[in-house]
């Protein structure tokens, strides 16, 4: 009998699952026949601690070519590219470790999902345009065949920027720089503006930037389902857990100035499984840091900025958790169906919601007010004290408005010029980044994913040329100074 | 410790091929009901079988290939006989119809066949188009917005037209004064929202559209936002549900006093 019900539980994995593709068969209630099997044989040999039958699904596999640590749009989008740009189909075994499934503290997820072309360096607004064009044709790219198409309801309203007297001629500038690189983007003057946005008060502007096409916001959750969806059919693997530890092998050597130099190889990743004390370790050639927020503290798991410091091995990875407001309230006076993303001299800044006249919208704040990222809780305060008085100083209607809620999400705060971090580490050489993103992380993720992926595979960035964006820059003091954060 | 480790990885391997990993936590998520049921069976195979799993996802990808085929531009004629010929060229080819300024309209017949006598109209602008039902997409906009005199647009029931081509079409704010996008499956009120380029607009047709959620909210914000403007659309009614007791009842009995 047992013998039978062994066959009976075995025998279905070489003949059933031979031919299987990676959907897999119908294994709804295989797991309930499992625990009736084990009943059996508990049954059968009572008292045995053996359990032949030990579930091990949720295990992630024991070797990987890729660990990509952070699962959320920037992680999949390397996954993504990674599949994609391979030679032989299936040649690169990718695994994608994500702590949440459910991303509730994720920065994707909890961001205003603007997307822009206003900035200052000539690198962010290639990727945003690369990024754009992925959107426009997610449909392309992200098919799934039997699946619903993707639609990210994307509103194209354009961004709406104001500069001060003191700003016009920085926007002047960047403006200069954005068109060089294609983005149609138009300069106004308060009068024009007050022609066009009657509802703007613009006193204290002296010049306006508006993006005509190609700009405004879409759904991260679209996005990041639609990534999810497209890299699970291209064979990547899953795992809900944390990593816990690096296995790592150094090598002393010496330069020619005799500097000594210790160069580091990750062999292993511990994977600590999700509310359990059990882990696994993955052997793995190459490790994607791309845990938002918390790659910082995934860097230092790999002895990144354990050096004396002022040497390249006593850089840290300077992203740091950074908690951010945004607030959605309710003004039946409020500005119409053409209002663009808004963003104020200060820094505060504000979009449409959807039809019933809601509106988005936050701020950034200052160094030193800045709260405390332990947890997710909304400091109202903060709406009264600073957002909303720029607000009704803007945009006059806003003077009677309601708030309706609010959220908190997270930035993955680059403390040094509040931009990316892309491509190896100098000295464990098989830790990429794509990380630090400040904030528009989101809009750039499927050019940044396609660049790590080149990076992976070719050794150098071929679509867009990142290198200003690479690790060495912080040892070399070299900042990349973006001047539009929000 | 190597030793059961060992025995337990093989049983793993053989029983779990299928659940680890790929669609482990999608299965977890989504709702098992509704896949099954829609299950054909070339999905069945599809799921079975790495090559038409691969056949089916070469089709899809050829569908779009062969829409962006369609939306090309005419580079050459557009070198040679410049933007205005090489834009009627390109609606024409697509099944749609174009006016010079001045002239009749030019159509294609039953079988897509049009004369040529318009390349002999290189200077004259095109002031109106009527590419409906045409597969016209985002990348075929191109050469339409070289026409910069045109004054009327058709684009009724195309498949492909979507808000990311509402939002190119402000190089032609001041010229269009009329603009049809009835019948769009494609279109939403997010794309209807930057139609406020179009300053000059006289007649705006956006009836039935079935991805604009409010049809006639959206109509009353579009209509203030182009005040000089009229727009043809949903009535404002149309968006309230009568309720069921409503529609049954109201015929037939009046309300008793």
């Amino acid at each position: 009998m047992l013998r039978s019900a062994l066959l009976l539980g075995l025998g279905r994995g070489p003949l059933g699952r031979g031919l299987s593709t990676h959907r897999g068969g119908s294994t709804l209630d295989w797991e309930r026949k499992v625990s009736e099997i084990k009943k059996k044989i508990q049954s059968i040999l009572p008292g045995g601690a053996w359990d032949p039958l030990y579930n091990t699904s949720y295990l992630p596999p024991e070797h990987a070519d890729v660990v990509i640590v952070g699962g959320g749009v920037l992680g999949l989008s390397v996954a993504y590219w990674l599949k994609k740009l391979e030679k032989p189909r299936g040649a690169i075994r990718v695994l994608v470790v994500e702590r949440d499934h459910t991303y509730s503290r994720a920065s994707t997820v909890l961001s205003v999902g603007g997307i822009r072309q206003q900035f200052s360096v000539p690198e962010n607004v290639q990727l945003s345009l690369f990024s754009v064009d992925f959107l426009r044709n997610i449909n392309e790219y992200l098919a799934v065949v039997d699946d619903p198409p993707l639609d990210i309801q994307f509103n194209p309203s354009g961004y709406l920027l104001l500069a001060s007297e003191k700003g016009a001629a920085i926007m002047e500038n960047n403006v200069k720089v954005q068109r060089q690189e294609g983005a149609k983007v138009c300069l106004m003057s308060p009068e024009q503006l007050r022609n066009k946005f009657p509802w703007i008060n613009t006193e204290g502007v002296a010049l306006a930037s508006y993006g005509m096409e190609q700009e405004g916001w879409f759904d991260p959750w679209c996005l990041l389902q639609g990534l999810r969806r497209k890299v699970q059919s291209m064979g990547v693997l899953f795992c809900q857990g944390e990593v816990t530890r690096f296995v790592s092998s150094s090598h002393h050597m010496e330069t020619m100035s005799g500097e000594e130099v210790n160069l580091k190889r990750i062999h292993e990743v511990h994977v600590k499984i999700d509310q359990s004390l059990e882990y696994q370790p993955v052997e793995c050639a190459i490790v994607i840091n791309a845990a938002g927020a918390w790659s910082g503290q995934v860097a230092e798991l790999a002895g990144i900025g354990k050096g004396p410091p002022g040497t390249l091995q006593g850089t840290k990875l300077p992203v740091e958790l950074r908690k951010r407001y945004v607030y959605l309230w309710h003004c039946p006076q409020g500005p119409g169906l053409e209002t663009p993303f808004v963003i104020d001299p200060s820094g505060t800044y504000f979009r449409r919601e959807g039809l019933g006249q809601n509106y988005l919208g936050g701020c950034s704040p200052t160094e030193e007010e800045e709260p405390d990222p332990g947890n997710l809780e909304v400091d109202h305060d903060f709406f009264q004290d600073k957002v909303w008085p720029t607000l009704a100083q803007r945009v006059p209607a806003f003077e009677s408005l309601k708030v309706r809620s609010a959220w908190a999400g997270y930035y993955d705060y680059n403390t040094f010029d509040q931009n990316g971090v892309v491509g190896p580490h100098p000295l464990v050489l098989n830790m990429y980044f794509a990380t630090g993103f400040s904030g528009h992380g989101l809009q750039q993720a499927p050019a940044v994913g396609r660049a790590v992926a080149e990076m992976v595979l070719e050794g150098h960035f071929k679509t867009i040329n990142l290198s200003s964006f690479l690790f060495s820059r912080f040892y070399l003091g070299e900042k990349v100074q973006e001047r539009n954060i929000i | 410790m190597a030793a059961p480790r060992a025995s337990l990885h093989l049983v793993a391997r053989v029983w779990n091929g299928g659940t680890r990993g790929i669609r482990g936590p999608s299965r977890v998520l989504a709702p098992e009901g509704n896949q099954k049921e829609g299950r054909s069976l070339l999905r069945f195979l599809a799921d079975r079988f790495h090559d038409v799993e691969v056949l089916r996802d070469y089709l899809l990808r050829k569908q779009v290939m062969k829409v962006n085929q369609k939306n090309r531009p005419f580079i050459y004629i557009k070198q040679r006989y410049g933007p205005y010929v090489a834009g009627a060229y390109f609606i024409l080819k697509q099944g749609g119809a174009v006016r010079f300024q001045g002239k009749e309209w030019i159509r294609p017949n039953q079988r897509g066949h049009f004369s040529l006598d318009f390349l002999k109209l290189q200077a004259v602008p095109v002031e109106a188009v009527d590419a409906s039902g045409c597969a016209i997409n985002y990348q075929g906009l191109d050469s339409l917005l070289a026409l910069k005199e045109l004054q009327s647009l058709w684009l009724q029931h195309c498949p492909h037209v979507d808000d990311w081509c509402l939002s190119r079409l402000h190089p032609l704010a001041s010229s269009l004064q009329e603009l049809s996008l009835a019948g769009c499956p494609r279109i939403s009120e997010r794309g209807l929202a930057c139609l406020h380029h179009l300053w000059n607009l006289r007649r705006l047709d956006i009836s039935d559209l079935p991805a604009v959620s409010n049809p006639g909210l959206t109509r009353i914000l579009v209509e203030e936002m182009l005040p000089n403007c009229e727009v043809l659309g949903a009535d404002w009614a149309q968006g309230l549900k009568l309720g069921p007791e409503e529609q049954s009842r109201d015929p037939a009995s009046p309300m008793p006093a």
